[in-house]
C-alpha cells in the first residue's frame, strides 16, 4: 500500500485488534500490554489523521467483509481531523490506563480482591478499551451508511460496557448505564431513520452517491433527514435537552474512559452534524442552522451554569463538556447560517473556529478527566466539598490540573481562548455580510459565548481553587498520595498537547482549512480561513492576535518584576507566619470556603434558571422557642431539564406499562392471537395504501 | 513597526507604571476635599508603596507557589495591557499581538490568579472575596464583549489601534447613539472591573462587605505593594482605554514630535476621568452585593441596544 494515510490507518486498526487480543495475557502484565498497544494504535491513528489533513485522502472498498453491503472506508481531511483527535486522546488515556487499571497500593482501590476479578484490570474491561478506540476511529472513516451505522453502534456498545465496568462497586453506575443505553439507542434510531431515508431516496448508500443525489431531493426529504440525524447526533454530543445521559455516565465511568468519552466520543456527534448537514446534504435553509445555533447556545449556557454549581468534580467536567459542545455547535450553526447568506469567508472562519475548539476541548478535557481520576484514586472521593489541600501530597496532579483548568477557561495563554477568540471574530464580523437574520442572532450568540466564557472561568477557578488548593476538607484528601508514573505520563502527554495547541495554533491551520474545505456548503473561498504561524490573522478582517507573543510578553513582564522586587527587598528572606485572617483564628478546615459556598452567589443570581431545592430545619430546645438546639440546612441543585422533561415521560411510560399488564396474562393462545390480529391489520393497511 | 511607535509604547508603559499610584492619590485627594478633609497628598500612594516594599515578605502557613505568583501575574498582565492598549500611541509594536478581547482576557487572568490566591489562604474571607470577584467577572464579561462588538462593527476590526485611528479620522462616530450606549455600558463595567463604588468599596474597613480587599487580606509587605500597584495600573489602563475609545484626540501616531503632547493629553484625560469618578463616589453608597447583578444586567441591555443600533443605523 503506497498511500501513507491508508498504511497508518490500517496499522492503527491492526494495533487496536492486537491490543484487544493482549487482554488474554495474565493479569500481571495485562494493563501494561493493553495500554501500550492501544497507545501505539492511537499514535498510528494520529499519523493517519495528520496525513489525511495534509491533503492525502485514502479510501477502500471491502465488498466481502460484510454480507450484502460491504465495508466502505474513506479518510478525507475532515474525517482525518477527528481520527487524529481520537488517536491523540487514545494515546494519553491508554498510557494513563496502564497505571490506573492496576490495583492501588494503599488507596481506596486497595480492596480490589473483593471485586472477584472484575476490577478495571479484568479481561473483558481491558479488551473493551482498544475496541472502543477502534470503533471511534472507524466512525469518521466510514464512507457508506451501513459502515457508518455499524461503527456507530460498535462505539455505543463498547462505551456502554466500559461505563458499567465498576458496577459492582457503586450502585449508581448501573443507573447511569441504563440512562446511557436508552439515550444512545434512541439516538441511533433517529440517525438510522434519517440516514436510511436518505439512502432510500438517493438509491444508493455510499456517501459519494448520497452527495450526488442530495441536490435533487425534495426539500421536505432533505429537512426530514437533517432533523432526524441532528437529533441523534446532538444526543451523542450532549446537547441540551438531549444531554441527560452525559452528566450521569461520565462521572460513573472509570476516569480514562470518561476522558475518551468526553474528549473523543462526543466529538462524533459534531462530526455527524458537519458531515451530514454541510457535506452530504451540502447545506440547507437558514432555519436548520438557526436550530443548530439555538441548541448550541442553550447548551453552552445551561451546561456551564450546571458546572458552576456542581460539587462533584467529574460531574462538573461532564457539564463543561455540554458547554463546550454547545460552543462548537454555535460555530457550526453560524457557519451554516452565513453560508446561506453567501458570506462564505466568514462561514469558513466560523467552522474553522468550531473545529479548532473541538481539538482544544479534546486536549484539555482529556487532561482534566485524567487528573480528576488521579484525585479519585488517591482520595476515594469526587466531592469538591471534601477535597482540598492536594498541592503538597500530589504536586504533579495539582500542577497538571491547573494547566488543564487554565486551558479550559478562555484566558490568554490557554487553548480555549484561541478558539473562542476565533469564534467571536467570526460572529462579530458577520454583521455587514450576514443580513438581518445575522443582525439579530449574532449579538445574542456573542453574549452567550461571553457569558459562558465568564462562567467557565468561575467554574474552573472553583474546581482548581477549592479542589486542590487550601487545606484538606475531608479525611480522604488528608491521606492523598501521588499517582503512579504511568498515570502522570498520560497526563503530561495531554498537557504537552494542550500547550502546543495553545501557543502555536497556526501549526494546524493548514490542516484545518483543508478539513473545513470538505464541507461543501462553506468551501469556496480561495484564502485559508486563518493564517500565520505566530500572529493569527483571520481571513477578510484586519484583526490579529498572537497567543505566543502574549505569553512571551507576560513572561518578560514577570521576570522584570521579579528583578525589581529582588532589588527592592535587598535579599530579605520570606518568613512563614500564621494566616492573619483579620485577627481571628486559628482557622480550622471547617471554616474554609467550600465549592457549595463558592457557587452560592451565582446560584442566587441565576435562581430562576437553576431553581435550587433548599431545605431549612430549625429545631428549638423544648423549653423555649428562642433557644435553637440544632439547624439543618440542605440545598440541592438538580438538573431541571431532566426533572421537567424526562420525569413526566418516564412516569407516563411506567404508567402505560402498568396499565398494559392485563394484556399479557401468560396465556399462549392470547399471544398467538395478538400476532394474528397484528398481521391481519398490517395486510389491510398495505392493501388500502397500495 | 516604527521607531516612534516603539518609543511611544515604552513611554506609555513607563507612564502607567509611574503614574498609576499618582492617579489613585489624585482620586483620594478629590474625595478628601469633597468630604471636607485635608487629605494625605497626591504622592501618598507612592509613599505607602515604598514603605511596603521595605517590609519583610511573609508567606502564611499552608500557602503555596500560587499565592506568591499571583501578584506577579496580576502586575505582569497589567503591564502587558499597558503596552498593548493605545494610550499614548496608536502605532505600538505590540498592538498586533492582542486585540480588545485579548486585553480584557489578560486583565481577567490577573483577577483569576488573585482569586486562586485568596482560596489558597484557606481562610473564610479569602474564599468569600474570590467567590464574589468571580461572580462580578462572569457577569461583566458579556457586557464588555457586546460593547466591543458595537464599537468594532463600525470599524471592521477588534484591534484597538484600528478602532482608535478610525475614530480619530471620523470624529462624528463618537456622537452616534451606538457610541453613547456603548460608552454608558463600558463605564459601568469599568467601575465593576476596577472595584469602585457602587460595586465595591476600595477603602472599606468592614470585611463582610469587601470583594477585592477580602481576597488580598493575607498579603503583606512587597506582595501587598505589588497588588496595590497592579490595581492602580488596571484602573489607569481601563480609564485610559475608555477615554481613548471615545475621545482619542491628542494621541500620537507615527510621529515622534506628537509624543510629549500625547503623554500630556493622556495624563489630563485620565486625571479628569479619575477625578469625576472620585467625585461621583462621594455622593453614592455601595450597592448590596445582590443588587450588583441588576446593575450589570442594565449595562448589558445598553450594550445590546448599542449593537442593535450599530446594525440598523449602518444598514442601507
Amino acid at each position: 500500500m503506497t498511500n501513507p494515510t491508508g498504511a497508518a490507518f490500517c496499522a492503527a486498526l491492526a494495533l487496536g485488534l492486537l491490543a484487544a487480543a493482549a487482554a488474554a495475557l495474565p493479569r500481571r502484565v495485562r494493563p501494561a500490554a493493553v495500554g501500550g498497544a492501544t497507545a501505539a494504535a492511537g499514535a498510528a491513528a494520529v499519523a493517519a489523521g495528520l496525513s489525511a489533513m495534509a491533503g492525502r485522502p485514502w479510501s477502500a472498498w471491502l465488498p466481502d467483509l460484510l454480507p450484502l453491503a460491504g465495508v466502505r472506508l474513506a479518510v478525507d481531511p475532515l474525517g482525518g481531523l477527528f481520527i487524529a483527535v481520537t488517536g491523540a486522546v487514545a494515546v494519553c488515556a491508554a498510557v494513563y490506563a496502564a497505571g490506573y487499571s492496576r490495583p492501588g497500593r494503599d488507596g481506596p482501590d486497595a480492596g480490589h480482591g473483593l471485586d472477584g476479578g472484575h476490577g478495571l484490570d479484568g479481561r473483558a474491561v481491558q479488551a473493551m478499551l482498544p475496541l472502543f478506540v477502534l470503533a471511534m476511529l472507524l466512525v469518521p472513516a466510514a464512507a457508506s451508511v451501513t459502515t457508518f451505522l455499524l461503527a456507530w453502534e460498535l462505539m455505543a456498545i463498547t462505551s456502554l460496557l466500559l461505563v458499567v465496568a465498576e458496577h459492582r462497586r457503586r450502585a449508581s453506575v448501573g443507573e447511569a448505564g441504563l440512562w446511557y443505553a436508552v439515550m444512545t439507542h434512541l439516538g441511533l434510531v433517529a440517525i438510522l431513520a434519517g440516514l436510511a431515508g436518505f439512502a432510500a431516496a438517493s438509491h444508493g448508500e455510499s456517501f459519494d452517491r448520497l452527495r450526488e443525489a442530495a441536490d435533487g431531493l425534495p426539500p421536505a426529504v432533505r429537512s426530514a433527514v437533517f432533523v432526524a440525524t441532528l437529533a441523534g447526533f446532538a444526543s451523542k454530543a450532549g446537547i441540551v435537552p438531549l444531554h441527560v445521559w452525559l452528566p450521569r455516565a461520565h462521572p460513573e465511568a472509570p476516569s480514562h474512559v470518561s476522558a475518551l468519552m468526553s474528549a473523543a466520543m462526543v466529538n462524533m456527534g459534531v462530526y455527524g452534524i458537519v458531515r451530514v448537514g454541510l457535506d452530504l446534504l451540502g447545506g440547507g435553509p437558514a432555519w436548520w442552522w438557526l436550530i443548530v445555533l439555538a441548541a448550541g447556545a442553550v447548551s453552552a449556557l445551561y451546561g456551564i451554569l450546571q458546572a458552576v454549581v456542581a460539587t462533584d468534580l467529574k460531574r462538573l467536567l461532564a457539564y463543561s463538556t455540554c458547554e463546550n459542545m454547545g460552543l462548537v455547535l454555535v460555530g457550526v450553526g453560524a457557519a451554516g447560517l452565513l453560508s446561506v447568506s453567501g458570506a462564505r469567508t466568514m462561514a469558513a472562519l466560523a467552522l474553522t473556529a468550531a473545529m479548532l475548539h473541538v481539538v482544544n476541548h479534546a486536549g484539555f478535557k482529556t487532561l482534566l478527566f485524567l487528573a480528576a481520576g488521579s484525585v479519585l484514586r488517591a482520595t476515594g472521593t469526587r466531592d469538591l466539598d471534601a477535597l482540598g489541600g492536594l498541592r503538597s501530597p500530589m504536586p504533579a496532579t495539582t500542577a497538571l490540573f491547573g494547566v488543564g483548568a487554565l486551558m479550559a477557561s478562555a484566558l490568554p495563554p490557554g487553548s480555549a481562548f484561541v478558539s473562542e477568540w476565533l469564534l467571536l471574530q467570526s460572529l462579530v464580523h458577520a454583521l455587514p455580510e450576514g443580513g438581518t437574520v445575522a443582525a439579530v442572532t449574532m449579538p445574542v450568540a456573542v453574549a452567550v459565548v461571553a457569558l459562558s466564557a465568564g462562567l467557565a472561568i468561575a467554574a474552573f477557578t472553583k474546581a482548581f481553587g477549592v479542589g486542590f488548593l487550601a487545606r484538606p476538607r475531608g479525611a480522604g484528601a488528608e491521606r492523598a498520595h501521588e499517582s503512579p508514573p504511568a498515570m502522570i505520563a498520560g497526563m503530561v502527554l495531554a498537557a504537552a498537547g494542550c500547550v502546543v495547541a495553545a501557543l502555536a495554533p497556526g501549526l494546524i491551520a493548514d490542516g484545518l482549512s483543508r478539513a473545513v474545505g470538505v464541507a461543501a456548503a462553506v468551501a469556496g473561498p480561495a484564502a485559508d480561513p486563518v493564517t500565520g504561524p505566530v500572529v493569527l490573522r483571520p481571513a477578510g478582517m484586519p484583526s490579529t492576535m498572537s497567543p505566543l507573543l502574549i505569553t512571551v510578553a507576560l513572561l518578560v513582564a514577570a521576570v522584570v518584576l521579579i528583578g525589581v522586587l529582588r532589588a527592592a527587598a535587598a535579599g530579605r528572606a520570606r518568613r512563614r507566619a500564621r494566616p492573619w485572617d483579620c485577627g481571628a483564628g486559628p482557622a480550622s478546615a471547617r471554616m474554609e470556603y467550600t465549592a457549595t459556598s463558592f457557587a452560592e452567589p451565582l446560584v442566587r443570581v441565576f435562581d430562576d434558571v437553576l431553581a435550587p431545592d433548599t431545605d431549612l430545619d430549625v429545631t428549638p430546645v423544648e423549653e423555649s422557642a428562642y433557644l435553637i438546639d440544632s439547624v439543618r440546612y440542605r440545598t440541592e441543585v438538580a438538573d431541571r431539564v431532566e426533572h421537567r422533561l424526562y420525569r413526566p415521560v418516564l412516569a407516563a411510560a411506567r404508567w402505560t406499562g402498568r396499565a398494559a399488564r392485563p394484556l399479557a396474562n401468560g396465556s399462549v393462545h392470547r399471544y398467538v392471537g395478538y400476532g394474528f390480529y397484528a398481521f391481519t391489520a398490517m395486510l389491510i393497511v398495505l392493501a388500502v395504501t397500495r | 513597526m516604527s521607531a516612534a511607535g516603539t518609543v511611544g509604547a515604552v513611554a506609555q508603559v513607563l507612564l502607567v507604571a509611574a503614574g498609576a499610584p499618582l492617579l489613585v492619590g489624585v482620586m483620594r485627594q478629590v474625595r478628601a476635599r469633597l468630604e471636607g478633609r485635608a487629605g494625605a497628598g497626591v504622592a501618598q500612594p507612592w509613599r505607602d508603596l515604598r514603605k511596603l516594599l521595605r517590609k519583610e515578605p511573609i508567606a502564611p502557613h499552608g500557602t503555596g507557589v500560587l499565592f506568591r505568583a499571583a501578584p506577579l501575574v496580576l502586575a505582569g498582565a497589567a503591564l502587558v495591557a499597558a503596552g498593548v492598549v493605545p494610550l499614548v500611541t496608536t502605532a505600538s509594536p505590540l498592538d498586533g499581538i492582542a486585540d480588545l478581547f485579548a486585553v480584557i482576557a489578560l486583565l481577567a487572568l490577573g483577577t483569576v490568579f488573585l482569586a486562586l490566591a485568596g482560596l489558597d489562604t484557606a481562610t473564610a474571607f479569602g474564599g468569600m472575596g474570590a467567590s464574589r470577584e468571580m461572580v462580578v467577572l462572569a457577569l461583566v464579561e458579556p457586557t464588555i464583549l457586546l460593547s466591543v462588538f458595537a464599537l468594532s462593527a463600525r470599524v471592521g476590526s477588534t484591534n484597538l489601534g484600528e478602532i482608535v485611528t478610525t475614530t480619530l479620522h471620523d470624529p462624528q462616530l463618537v456622537v452616534s447613539p451606538v457610541s453613547l450606549l456603548a460608552a454608558v455600558a463600558l463605564a459601568i463595567v469599568t467601575i465593576a472591573e476596577t472595584g469602585r463604588i457602587p460595586v465595591d468599596n476600595p477603602s472599606t474597613h468592614l470585611e463582610l462587605t469587601m470583594i477585592h480587599e477580602a481576597m488580598v487580606l493575607e498579603y503583606a509587605g512587597p506582595d501587598l505593594a505589588l497588588v496595590e500597584w497592579a490595581s492602580a495600573m488596571r484602573l489607569t489602563v481601563l480609564l485610559g482605554l475608555f477615554a481613548n475609545l471615545f475621545a482619542p484626540w491628542g494621541i500620537a501616531g507615527t510621529s515622534l514630535l506628537m509624543l510629549p503632547v500625547a503623554l500630556l493629553a493622556f495624563s489630563a484625560k485620565v486625571v479628569v476621568l479619575g477625578g469625576a469618578l472620585a467625585a461621583g463616589e462621594v455622593f453614592m453608597a455601595k450597592l448590596r452585593m445582590f443588587r450588583v447583578p441588576e446593575l450589570l444586567a442594565g449595562s448589558f441591555l445598553m450594550a445590546l441596544l448599542a449593537v442593535a443600533a450599530s446594525f440598523f443605523l449602518a444598514g442601507p
